[in-house]
Order: C-alpha cells, then structure tokens, then sequence
C-alpha cells in the first residue's frame, strides 16, 4: 500500500459541523453504513449508501483527499472485480466492488474528521477498556492512551521512513534491483534504521511522560469532555433506526443483487 | 562540476521550496549554505546527487542531466551526509557499516578493505573497526556516518548541518578535516546555521531564505550585513557585532572572524598606548 | 532581594553509574543552587551534564536503573524516595528534541496534559493551561497541531506544557540544538523572562556558551563526571579561562579575543562575556 492511501486516513484539524460530532455518534454511523453494506450485496442499496456519505466528505472539507485515497484504491477495487467475475456473476462482482468502495468511504470519513485525541476519550468512556487496561497495563487509561501516542507517531514516522530511504539510497541502494531474495534482502537497511528510530523515539516519549506526571495517581482528570449534543442524539437515533430496519429485512426478505 | 540552471522546487503538497536557483559547484570549492528553518536548505541538498528532481529547470553533474542518471550512479560522485547518523547506521560492525556504500558500487573486496581501512585511520576511528555502531557516542556515530560516504571518495561531498549537538572540540576536528578535503581538491558544500563555526571557517556563504538566494559572497562580508543575516534569521557572529559598534575608531565593520579581529585590534591599541604615552 | 534565597537544590557527594556502564556517569557531585537562580551546565559531550539533570526529576533513579550514591534533595524532598511524577510538580524538564516531547494533537491538549495526570479540578486545569498559555506567548497557536508548528514554537509549548506544572525548577537540556539562531535566542529570552516574572530556578545545559551568557549568572561546568569549575560566569570566565578552553567548551568569542589581547599586553582587566561589555571596554580604551 502506498503512503498515500493512507493520506485518505489522517486526521485534519478542521472544525466542520463533521469534525464537531461526538466520535461515538460517528462511529455508530459507521456501523449503520456497516450493517446495511455487508448484510446486502445488493447494487441499488450500495449506490445509496455510497451517495448519501457524499454531502458529509463535502461538509467536512474531505473530499479532495477521499478522491486521493480512492485513487489508490481503484488496484484494489479491480482485483476485487476480476476475482468476483471468476467466482459469481458480473452484477455480483459490481456489487462487491462497491461494497469494498462503501467502506473504505465510511472507514476514511471516520478517520479523516476524528481527532485521535477525541477517540482516546472516547475509549475511556468505555468500562471495558479501562478494565482491560487496568488488568494488563496497570492503569485505567494506558489503553487509550497508548492508542493516540501511536496515532500521533504515524506522521512523524512517515518522515523518517523518507529520510532513512533518501538517506540509503545516497550510498548507492538500488531498492527494485536483483532477483526476489536480493530484493528482500534490499529492505534491511532501511527497516533496522526505522525501527531503532522508532525505539528511540518511544524512550524519549517515556522520558517525556515521566516528567509530565503520567500515569498520576488514580484520579487523572481531563479537562476536555465529550458532551452528545442535541445533533449527536439526532444522528444517534438515525443510525439505531437503519441497523434496526436492515436486520428487520434481512431476516423477512431476500435481496437480489440487483 | 554541478551546475544548477534556474531550479525551481514545489513539493506535491504545493509548498514551493526553491525558486529559480542558479548555483556553479566546482573542485576546490568550499561553500556553506546558511538560511532559516524551512528555507529549503535540504531541498537544496536532495537535488544535488538527484533524491529530488527540479520541477524546472535542470541540474548537471559533470554534464549529466540528474533526470536522466540514477540516484546510485550520481551518488558514487555526489556524496551526502545526512545529519542524523540515525537515518543510516544499520550494520553490525562499524567496519561494514564504511564497506556497504563500496559494495553497493561494485568495487573488488581487496579495494573496499584497503578503503574502509584507510578512511576509518583518517577519521580517527580505527580502534571501533569490529565494534557495534550503536555502541558508539553520538559524534562517534556522527563520524561513522561521514565515513561511511567518504569511503567512496565522492568529488562533491555535501554535509547537512554537521555541528548539531557537536562540543567545541568535536566541531574544531571537524573544521580541519574539512580544510584538508577541500584543499585536496573536493567540493565541500555544508548546509548548516552554525555562524560562529562558519564564520572561523570562512567559506563562500549562500544565504537562502523562502526558497531563494538572497545573497551570496564570501563568509565575512555576507554575514556582517544585518538586513541579510536577520531576513534568514540569523544572528551575526560576536566579532561582526563587535566591530560594528568599533567603527568610528576606524575599524573596518566585516570582521567575523576572532583572529582578523585580534591582528586589527593589536594596531589600533598598540597605536592608542603609544598616544596615551606620548601625552603624559 | 530582600530576604536570603532559599537553598532548592542541594547534592551531596552524588554518584551514578548505569546499569552495565563501565564508569560512573557521575560521581562526588557537590551542588547547591538557590531559588531564582540562572544557572549555565556546560562540558564537553560525554560529560554527564544530561545525568546530573536527570537526577534533578527523578529520571535517574525511577527511569534509569543503576547505583545511586550520595543524597540529593529538591526543594527539601529526597529524590530517591519520591516518583517522578510527585516530583514534576517542583522540577520541570525540556528536552532537546521538541518532538519526541509533545503528545497531544492540539497545543491546548499538550499543555493540559501535565496537569491532568495531578488529578486537579477542572477549573484548575482551565486555569493554568491558560496562564501557560499566556506567559509563553502561545495562546495564538492552541488549536494547532504540535507537527504544524515550527521548532522554536514546538519549544515554547514544551516550556508551556512544563509551567502548568507550576514547578520551582525548570531544567532545560539543550534545548535550542534543532533551531536556528534568532530562534534560539527568542527561546533563551523568554525563558529568562520566566525567571524574573515568575521566581524560576533556571538551569540550562548548553555547548554555546554565547547564547546563555547574557542571562546566567552562574556557570558549573563537568568533566568525566564531575564538576571541575562552578562560580559566577563571569569570574570563572575570566579566572579559569585556560580550563574551558583546554576542556573544549565553546567560551564566547569576545572573551577569546579579549584574552589573546589581555596575553599580548595591551588589555587589562576582566573578561567580558558578552559583546556590549567588550565593546565599551574597548572603546573606552580607544578613546585615550
């Protein structure tokens, strides 16, 4: 996968009516674009589905790096295409296409308009993961907080993936020369680099924390909060409503694909 | 020689980093690119052995158009020291940490040895030969890294930022090698915001600022100019300070360095004790 | 000042040697700096500046693993029987990489990291994020991402994410490597201020001893682990100018120039340490 689908994943700091939602509304939309997009393989609902995230790329300002991330895709959505075309018939094959198009749609909107940070908070809303947290690292919140730290680092490594490459490359490092084996062999000295920079970094970062007072004592606060707001409940009971409807014909009706 | 025609540079994020570059490099020549964070310094750098192609305009090494050459093939003549030894040090023993960049270029085993020896003895670091790169202090490592290129004996050797984190001693090491480089006849080229060490080396400044060159000349008359050093944001060296507010006793305002600084004051003083004694 | 400054840092006969290390990092270090104090660490690399400054917060021994010897209490507490997260509260510690020190996704966040972690009220929180925010000058930027800023701004957040701290002790270590000249010296400055505005114990660990001159009053200086000079920085500079150099610590241009003259004998007097002194010396010796 090149860098660049994963451009169709990061985090903007826009503030767009998209962005200001509460993540746990909009992760219950994904669920709601999930539920419908896999209980189906049907081309009409998928066509539907994929319309109506349209206006929230557009609202949220995310447009122009979701066509980036859907440009990368399009190697994917065609393997996808010619392996259906072999198994099933073309109508199926379509509808799988844009199924996978659908979710990478939803999962890239999720990732684009929510802060890292917010998610944190979010998973520390959830009793089950300050319990699994406490049990295996010891305290409440090193779950989530682990989760935003390597969301953070992923920009940040990006950069020095580029630097060790540019940096090889200038001591006469051909990455696509040789046979197979050679070209495997060829990626050593770039990943023993980037790994020994990532571990240093995280030292680093652990110094760092340590001298910020983390973890604290049992009571950390926070001082931002996630409050739903009368839009959040809105969506919320939008979202509840068409996982609810597509369970309900999922299990009276049967779907054709098309 | 490298010459640069025009270069112009815009990442795909639509950042312009460099805008119309006109640059001659040639054997002997010793130049230190000075500028702000983000001026385009590195970007700079990344076209000489061709990681980055210009936009527009075009690059030539040795007469090669660096569009039409791999990076490999311009890499055996245009060697460039990343600043975070970090960024390249991979192998178990220093020894082929200084062989790989020879091996990547083809050379027989008896060269590489009798190569990597001869550079480790030159930077002082024979005794680390089978020790573990990592094991190392960091301007160890910085002096592995700067190894690891000169083994290849590149005609143009480009450092970016070389003094980072280096202590006065280290840095002063690093002067007379550089001294030694060029007057063998090698472009040295070091891209850095270390003026006081720039101003004692007194090499030809490039000031780079927002992606141009807004001036260019030798090291004690670039930056003794306050209007300049401040648009690439610098600071001027303490002698150039200094003698700015000593004008009006007739010393000249472009001293950067602490021993021009000294031969002058020696006259002027010696002149004003003289005075001072034939008055009483 | 009126009263006395309180002694808040004080190392007897302190010693530490990693875990699988040779030598000691440090040893036999006798220290005592007082409250407001501006206090320039030098030596050349390998010293054990960055050591002496991690057993300040409490890195050294809670981070680090090793054998500690001697005492040393900040602000009358002992270091070795306190976390390092009861100690963030009195020592707070920038970094030389701005990077590797900002965690959050916005500065706003960053900077309420620390307190967050001391369980506080809410209001608190608010309360010294925005103090923070507006001693350092970073109140413009609080909606920004740490990568979105440049590096002399990634600093000033870090000292701002330390102050909400509220600390007595601000240990900086190297912090203006990574930025360019007028930067650094915009970061020294606003550090300085801190000092003055606020009754910060200050110490600074830097090669460039021109760029802390002006503000430090006080310079201690390490070789192999121990301290080998530590007194006013002016009186050391001109007293003990043949060890600094000798050691390769990069003393001040002016103070180099003023000893070679003081050598040929046609200067007398102190050394000065920053270029506005040396250029009224001279002046006023040119006048005659």
């Amino acid at each position: 996968m090149s860098l660049r689908t994963l451009e169709g994943f990061k985090f903007s700091t826009l503030k767009t009516p998209v962005h200001l939602l509460d993540p746990r509304t909009k992760f219950l939309l994904v669920i709601a674009v999930l539920v419908p997009a896999l209980l189906f393989a049907n081309i009409y609902v998928m066509i539907a589905l994929l319309l109506s995230q349209v206006p929230l790329l557009f609202v949220g300002k995310v447009a122009r790096r979701w066509a980036l991330s859907l440009r990368a895709g399009v190697f994917l959505s065609a393997l996808i295409f010619v392996v259906n075309l072999f198994t099933g018939s073309y109508l199926s094959a379509i509808a799988l296409t844009l199924r996978f198009l659908v979710l990478l749609t939803s999962f890239s909107l999720f990732f684009m308009t929510t802060s890292p940070d917010d998610l944190g908070l979010a998973l520390d809303r959830i009793g089950a993961v300050r319990w699994l947290s406490r049990r295996w690292l010891g305290y409440p919140n090193a779950l989530s907080f682990t989760f935003t730290t390597a969301v953070r680092l992923v920009p940040t490594l990006a950069v020095d993936a580029q630097t060790v490459v540019d940096a090889q490359r200038s001591r006469g490092l051909e990455l696509d020369k040789g046979n197979l084996l050679k070209r495997v062999r060829n990626y050593i000295p770039i990943l023993i680099p980037l790994l020994l920079i990532a571990i240093r970094r995280s030292l680093e970062l652990a110094e760092a924390l340590e001298s910020r007072g983390f973890p604290g004592k049992e009571g950390r606060t926070s001082l931002f909060q996630l409050k739903l707001r009368p839009v959040d409940y809105s969506i919320i009971a939008v979202s509840l409503a068409i996982i609810g409807i597509s369970f309900w014909v999922y299990f009276h009706y049967k779907i054709p694909v098309l | 020689m490298i010459t640069l025609e025009k270069v112009s540079f815009t990442y795909r994020s639509g950042q312009r980093a460099l805008q119309e570059i006109d640059l001659n490099l040639e054997g002997g020549d010793f130049i230190a690119i000075m500028g702000e964070n983000g001026a385009g310094k590195t970007t700079l750098a990344k076209h000489l052995n061709g990681l980055l192609k210009p936009s527009q305009g075009r690059v030539l090494v040795d007469g090669e158009d660096t569009r039409k050459v791999s990076v490999a093939r311009l890499s055996r003549k245009v060697g460039l020291v990343f600043q975070n030894p970090d960024h390249l040090l991979f192998s178990e023993t220093v020894k082929d940490e200084v062989a790989f960049g020879l091996k990547n270029f083809g050379f027989a085993p008896e060269v590489v040895h009798n190569q990597v020896m001869r550079t480790l003895e030159a930077l002082g670091l024979s005794e680390y030969a089978e020790t573990s790169p990592f094991l190392l202090s960091g301007g160890e490592r910085k002096r592995v890294a700067l190894a690891a290129i000169l083994a290849t004996e590149p005609d143009y050797l480009i450092l970016d930022e070389p003094t980072i984190g280096q202590d006065y001693q280290q840095k002063e090491r690093l002067r007379n090698f550089i001294l030694q480089l060029y007057s063998q006849g090698k472009a040295v080229v070091m891209i850095t915001h270390d003026v006081e060490f720039v101003a004692e080396s007194n090499p030809k400044v490039i000031l780079l600022s927002q992606g141009r060159i807004v001036a260019q000349g030798p090291a004690d008359s670039v930056l003794s100019k306050d209007e300049l050093v401040k648009k690439a944001s610098l600071v001027r060296p303490q002698m150039s300070r200094l003698f700015g507010e000593l004008t009006k006793y007739g010393l000249p305002s472009d001293v950067v360095d602490v021993h021009r600084a000294r031969i002058l004051l020696e006259e002027k003083l010696s002149e004003a004790k003289v005075r001072v004694a034939q008055n009483s | 000042m009126a009263h006395a400054p309180r002694e808040i840092i004080l190392a007897k006969n302190l010693g530490f040697q990693y875990v699988g290390a040779r030598r000691a990092a440090i040893e036999g270090i006798d220290l005592s700096i007082r409250e407001n104090e501006f206090i320039l660490l030098t030596g050349p690399s390998g010293c054990g500046k960055t050591s002496l400054c991690r057993c300040l917060n409490g890195l050294i021994p809670n981070f680090y693993q090793g054998e500690w010897t001697g005492e040393l209490l900040v602000d009358g507490l002992s270091v070795t029987t306190q976390l390092t997260s009861e100690l963030s509260r009195r020592v707070g510690y920038v970094f030389q990489n701005p990077e590797n020190q900002l965690f959050a996704l916005t500065v706003e966040k960053d900077i309420a990291f620390g307190p967050e972690n001391l369980g506080l009220s809410r209001e608190e929180i608010r309360q010294r994020v925005d103090e923070a925010m507006n001693v350092t000058g970073t109140l413009p930027l609080k909606d920004l991402a740490p990568y979105e800023l440049s590096g002399g701004q990634q600093q000033r957040v870090a000292l701002a994410g330390v102050l909400a701290m509220k600390p007595s002790v601000i240990v900086l270590d190297e912090p203006t490597s990574f930025l360019d000249p007028r930067t650094a010296e915009e970061v020294m400055r606003a550090t300085d201020d801190l000092r003055r505005e606020l009754g910060l114990t200050i110490v600074v660990v830097e090669h460039r001893l021109d760029l802390v001159a002006r503000y430090a009053e006080r310079i201690v200086v390490m070789d192999a682990g121990k301290i080998v000079a530590d007194g006013d920085l002016e009186e050391t500079l001109d007293e003990k100018f043949d060890l600094l150099e000798g050691l390769g610590v990069g003393v001040p241009r002016v103070s180099l120039l003023w000893t070679m003259l003081r050598r040929d004998g046609l200067v007398s007097g102190k050394v000065p340490t920053h270029v506005e002194s040396a250029a009224s010396s001279l002046a006023g010796m040119m006048n005659q």
